[in-house]
């Protein structure tokens, strides 16, 4: 876990705009980021939000239009695509039709000029690698969209690359394979030791797999972190909204108690802990909290009250609509375990909200 | 009960439309085994003499080697252009793409006469002396833009990401153009050729205005209409033509087609 496998600069794509007869697309704008050698890093983002284009930019398929990419510590810019240390897994696995996936996987040897008994054997290892020993000699067409897709990261790992790319391999698959593959990508990512950078707009994906994650909109790069730091600390609200669900409640700041803050709504009040940055008395912010980390009591225990509009069972969770004095709604959900949650409040009771401290995110206007 | 009596009525029309398309062509083969030099009913009786004399027609034979080989070579050379030129439309961007589009298509809509006339007055004042060569200029011409529209169909059919997969595999510019592009685009590049062979090799007017001494078979079979004992001899010579042209492009349509299913699901 020495140095950046990958480091962005600055980096800049704009589409268009050369012959000034098209809008010009700022497909990534000043992306700084630094991959950590063996790293599975995860760029997400709404779809349009420039991760294949940034994807696209690390292969060398694209040239920024400014700034940098450099790749264990090499800048890449005089290097052209087939000369990059790193490999693509493309979404719509871009498997050679006219060759059987045996040569599919030997595709990247044999152009590299390595010697044919050596090849036919690593070819053999990476579709052992991969749980495909034995479908060598058939064609892609032949497979399955879930064996395409293990194809094609046989096809990429017997490069045995600095860092392979990923774009929304698993976007193809049913759910049920797509949930399979995701553990075995992970698996398979920490057996092999080679770094990741992977692009998906699913944020549960990117939750479940990555070590790190960069959550993008609109070609920038909102916030980076491990999972629990992007979900549990959301820098900002669209990071907060785009990943998981948030409740989001306009208040002002009342008065510092401890490490803690006092937070007015219209209809009660808030402990929240934090932030470090330093907020003054009467300012608006704004609240965000998780459904699954509010609480209902009954309405005499004071703090934030509201009444109960919706009931929604979803199995595992009951969902609780809460009206507040404000009009706003907030989401909470109770875990359904013995008394709690199923019908422990009907449509009409008052309740109170409750949430910890910790789980009170303020985030600045 | 309504509706049956619809298709026998479309079986009726099919089979008037067969008829009327291919009749032509089932007399001339008759006619090649008619034991008499009359092209008229009724039939005389079963010979292959006019198989034999066509052994001797030396001029004839001549004719046709010719245009066999001006038909190979000028289909070479409009299938490398025509190839370069779909490979060039499909995969890049560039200035005046569409009007070098429009002008190398031109020849789909320009009558061949006035092809072959232009050509004719072209070389006339350049000097180039006419002969098989200007012949083959023309065929070039007429041939590129049915090669260049058959390759960029088939370009146009699998998605580029398979070439930036084989650069991103290692593979440089021209190693991906011989190891992906040219293995995936070959049925149609060989039903390409296929398809300007058969159009060179029966081509007339660009022939006729263009040929010098050396003559091509379209024009001589042309000649030989004055001199009507040599008839049954140029019909047997046509129906053999005409049995290898059908074979041919029905060889170029299986070509073009094969392979097409198995691309289209791996590119979903
Ligand atoms: N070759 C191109 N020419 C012009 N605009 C482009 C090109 N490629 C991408 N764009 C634009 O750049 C923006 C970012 O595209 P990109 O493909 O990187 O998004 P993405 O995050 O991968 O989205 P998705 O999740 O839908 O794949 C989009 O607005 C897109 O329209
Ligand atoms: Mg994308």
């Amino acid at each position: 876990m020495s140095g950046l496998a990958v480091e962005l600069v600055g980096l800049t794509k704009t589409f268009g705009g050369a012959k000034g007869d098209e809008v010009n697309v700022a497909a990534v704008r000043g992306v700084d980021l630094g991959i950590q050698a063996g790293e599975f890093f995860t760029l997400l983002g709404p779809s349009g939000c420039g991760k294949t284009t940034t994807l696209r930019l690390i292969a060398g398929f694209e040239t920024p239009t400014a700034g940098e990419v450099l790749i264990e510590g090499r800048p890449m810019s005089q290097v052209p695509a087939h000369r990059r240390p790193v490999n693509m897994v493309f979404q719509n696995y871009a498997l050679f039709p006219h060759l059987t996936v045996a040569e599919n996987v030997a595709f990247g040897p044999r152009v590299r000029g390595m010697a044919r008994a050596e090849r036919d054997r690593r070819v053999q290892e990476a579709l052992e690698l991969v749980r495909l020993p034995d479908v060598g000699r058939r064609k892609p067409a032949q497979l399955s969209g879930g064996q395409q897709q293990r194809v094609a990261l046989a096809r990429a790992l017997i490069n045995e690359p600095a860092v392979l790319l990923l774009d929304e391999p698993l976007g193809a698959l049913d759910l049920k394979l797509r949930k399979r593959m995701q553990v075995e990508l992970k698996h398979l990512q920490q057996e092999v030791g080679i770094t990741f950078v992977y692009v998906t707009h699913d944020q549960e994906e990117a939750l479940a797999m990555s070590d790190r994650i960069a959550v993008m909109n609109d070609g920038m790069v909102l916030q980076v972190g491990t999972p629990v730091e992007v979900y549990e600390r959301p820098a900002t609200r669209f990071v907060a909204d785009f990943i998981g669900e948030t409740n989001f409640l306009p208040a002002q700041v009342a008065l510092r108690e401890g490490d803690g803050l006092w937070l007015t709504l219209e209809g009660g009040r808030l402990l929240a802990r934090q932030p470090a940055e330093a907020l003054q008395q009467g300012q608006a912010v704004t609240l965000a909290l998780r459904p699954e980390k509010i609480d209902l009591a009954p309405s005499n225990a004071g703090g934030l009250g509201g009444v109960v509009q919706e009931v929604v069972y979803i199995g595992t969770d009951t969902r609780f609509v809460v009206r507040l004095a404000s009009g706003a709604q907030v989401v909470a959900r109770l875990q359904n375990i013995g008394e709690r949650g199923l019908g422990e409040f009907g449509v009409g009771d008052a309740v109170t909200l409750l949430c910890a401290p910790a789980d009170v995110h303020v985030l600045n206007n | 009960m309504q509706r049956q009596r619809w298709p026998s009525l479309g079986a009726l029309y099919y089979a008037l439309l067969a008829l009327f398309m291919y009749l032509p062509i089932v007399v001339l083969v008759v006619f090649a085994f008619n034991d008499s030099p009359l092209m008229v009913f009724p039939l005389k009786g079963f010979t292959l003499q006019w198989f034999r004399a066509l052994g001797q027609a030396t001029e004839m034979l001549k004719a046709l080697r010719n245009s066999l080989l001006l038909g190979i070579t000028s289909s070479l050379v409009a299938t490398l252009l025509g190839t370069m030129a779909a490979i060039a439309t499909m995969r890049y961007r560039f200035a005046l793409k569409g009007l070098f589009l429009a002008v190398a298509s031109m020849p789909l809509v320009i009558p061949y006469v006035v092809l072959g006339v232009a050509l004719l007055i072209l070389f006339s004042t350049v000097g180039v002396p006419l002969s098989l060569f200007t012949v083959g200029v023309g065929h070039v011409i007429i041939s590129v833009p049915y090669v260049m529209l058959i390759v960029a169909a088939r370009l146009a059919g699998f998605p580029a990401s398979l070439e930036e997969a084989a650069q991103d595999l290692g593979a440089s510019y021209w190693l991906t153009l011989w190891r992906v592009v040219l293995p995936i685009a070959a049925p149609a590049i060989m039903s390409a050729f296929l398809t300007s062979f058969t159009t060179s090799f029966d081509e007339f007017a660009v022939s006729f205005f263009l040929t010098g001494t050396d003559t091509t078979l379209p024009v001589y079979v042309y000649s030989q209409l004055r001199f009507p004992n040599r008839l049954p001899i140029v019909v047997t010579l046509s129906a053999i033509v005409m049995v290898c042209s059908v074979a041919l492009l029905l060889l170029a349509e299986w070509l073009r087609t094969r392979g097409e299913p198995a691309t289209r699901r791996v590119k979903q």
